[in-house]
């Protein structure tokens, strides 16, 4: 079975999801807001900033700045670009795929000449699109409440800060459809997920940007996905300064990000592989 | 030469037994019992290419079991397969693109998009030429007697409806292998006839081979020269219908009108007594006796009406299924 799509099935099934997506816009913009995390993390910081204890966090991050080292404008930069990064790297891939498999709508995907994991890519790029006025929206409020955190990137940033919020989509879809993968030998290979939870809403940024881990912790991290899936991209979108006493360096974020989907690729095909081989059709 | 050549076929599945209440919940998770299950054993035909076949046997014998691992849905535990020249369960794209496998009710097409756009994906995913696309879809949707109800959602549709538009879906590619699982299950009268007759002209037309399991005798009897009878994952039967009928009963029903009612005991010595009330009597009795048995029951009963027949292939088949002891088929 060939993995690449050529580009007219790309678009087909591009096109034909947003269509179904479309049907659920409402829904949509409800998990639009629900993913306001940062802008609520960002008032509590700026509370504990406000009662004189952001020093103490300062000095943890050994930024000595007002905050964490970062401006206050660069602080609500941080957390809309992080509030962005995540709603276009939002991965459900292991929900939907383990309520194909067990409802028997994954055979049929199976015996077309298609990877089926590309019509979820597809569902998900086509979601995005339909989120994306949404989080503008989100967007421009919290913009309208604290316009000293508006700036225009320069072209490059925006660019690689895209960029880098594709590959931290692509990183996070592959890990959800390595667990994913797993239903062909478990039939709730969804609850392995939770294990994932607790790094991710810590380490990926969602609740503080990296700056406000212990140096040892930053680390440790860095050599885990969870940074690059939102901390990174977020901190490129904001313009923040990289490289030196930040914790990511342009170059080494993106050479990581590549890093990790050239080691998911070939470990999903690998696990996809002998998984298929254990699939019993259950409920088809 | 065979396009289906399955010889030894296996499918053995590993589940997990769970006793009920709470003490059977506490033991399954401290100690998990395993247990294989033969869903098909040592399985062996072949099938000619544009020959429709009927699997026929009751729930869990191990049909759509055999449909998956012709379709290459899933591995066989053992023995050799091979479908129009390829290993199935490769998956490999020609073999992908020759092939179709419908489950019943299970859908290919998107619940909240009308079918039109499901056709659209699998038209791009199949490589078929927009145009082309096109014409096929409006070929098939005349052959189905589809119309606006391809521009409809399709939670819209009826089931009937639902059916054909997953036909639909699974037919655009041209397949030359049909793997149906009960095509018409769950549909009227009228949208199984309709059904029926679709899938005879798409083999006419196309030289497809279609293998198909059906709880519905009618749809066996409509399409399948030749079946297969499959009991606990076993072979019992290949061969056509009436062969089936005749090895299962080897007896033929004789219905006889009495000028006057009889009792058991003097209708005995002519046969099995299927049926008596009043005049009327139904009797089983031996092929090769049979002839010699009407000879006899004419010249000394008090016979009004005679009529002769074969037994109706569904109950023969469901007798069977209910006594569930079964001779595999020699091979």
């Amino acid at each position: 079975m060939s993995f690449l799509p050529p580009l007219r099935v790309a678009r087909t099934l591009w096109t034909v999801q947003f269509a179904y997506m479309a049907e659920y816009r409402a829904e949509i913009a409800l998990w639009a807001l629900s993913g306001v995390l940062p802008f609520i993390m960002f008032g509590l910081w700026s509370a504990a900033a406000a009662d004189g204890s952001a020093a103490a966090h300062g000095s943890v991050a050994g930024g000595g700045g007002p905050l964490l080292g970062l401006s206050a404008a660069e602080f609500a930069r941080y957390f809309v670009c992080a509030f962005v990064a995540r709603q276009f790297s939002v991965v459900w891939v292991v929900w939907q795929f383990e309520e194909d498999a067990l409802e028997g709508r994954l055979s049929p995907y199976l015996l077309q000449p298609l990877h089926p994991l590309w019509r979820y890519v597809a569902a998900h790029l086509a979601e995005q699109a339909t989120r994306l006025p949404f989080a503008l929206v989100i967007a421009s409020g919290f913009f309208l409440l604290q316009p000293q955190a508006f700036a225009w990137p320069a072209p490059g940033r925006l660019l690689l800060g895209v960029l880098s919020v594709g590959l931290a989509f692509a990183i996070h879809f592959l890990l959800q459809s390595l667990i994913a993968t797993l239903c062909f030998w478990s039939e709730r290979a969804s609850a392995l997920e939770r294990l994932f939870y607790v790094p991710y809403v810590f380490l990926s940024g969602l609740v503080a940007p990296l700056q406000a881990f212990p140096p040892e912790l930053q680390r440790l991290s860095l050599h885990t996905p969870f940074p690059y899936l939102i901390g990174f991209p977020a901190q490129v979108l904001a313009g923040m300064p990289m490289g030196g006493e930040a914790p990511f360096s342009l170059a080494g974020g993106l050479a990581a990000m590549v890093l990790w989907l050239l080691l998911l690729v070939p470990a999903l095909l690998l696990l996809w592989r002998a998984g298929v081989r254990r699939y019993s059709a259950m409920g088809a | 030469m065979a396009t289906v050549m399955a010889r030894g076929l296996r499918k053995t599945f590993r589940v997990a037994d769970k006793q009920p209440g709470l003490a059977g919940t506490l033991r399954h998770l401290v100690h998990r019992r395993w247990r294989s299950v033969q869903a098909v054993r040592e399985v062996s035909f072949s099938i000619e290419a544009g020959e429709v076949v009927g699997f026929l046997g009751p729930n869990g014998a191990g049909k759509t079991t055999t449909l998956k691992l012709l379709s290459g849905l899933i591995h066989p535990s053992g023995g050799e397969l091979a479908v129009a020249g390829h290993r199935p369960f490769r998956r490999e794209r020609a073999f992908l693109e020759s092939i179709t496998l419908v489950m019943g009710q299970k859908q290919q097409l998107i619940w909240d998009l009308p079918p039109l756009d499901s056709l659209r994906v699998n038209a791009a995913v199949y490589g078929i030429p927009e145009r082309e696309a096109r014409r096929r879809i409006a070929e098939l949707a005349e052959m189905l007697e589809l119309g606006e109800e391809l521009t409809r959602p399709v939670r819209k549709l009826s089931l009937g409806q639902r059916m054909k538009a997953e036909l639909m879906a699974a037919l655009l590619h041209r397949p030359q292998m049909l793997f149906l699982d009960e095509p018409t299950l769950g549909l009227d009268i009228n949208a199984q006839a309709r059904v029926r007759q679709f899938l005879a002209d798409y083999n006419r037309r196309t030289g497809a081979t279609v293998l198909l399991t059906s709880h519905y005798m009618a749809d066996i009897t409509a399409l399948c020269p030749r079946v297969l009878l499959i009991h606990e994952g076993r072979l019992f039967h290949d061969g056509a219908l009436a062969e089936l009928s005749e090895r299962l009963a080897p007896w033929r029903q004789v219905r006889l009108e009495l000028a006057r009612p009889l009792s058991a005991a003097q209708l005995a010595p002519y046969g099995e007594i299927e049926a008596l009330e009043g005049c009327e009597v139904r009797l089983a009795i031996p092929r090769e006796r049979l002839t010699a048995t009407i000879t006899r029951l004419l010249a000394q009963l008090p016979v009004l009406d005679l009529e002769v027949s074969d037994p109706p292939i569904e109950e023969l088949i469901g007798r069977l299924f209910r006594q569930g002891s079964l001779e595999p088929a020699p091979r």
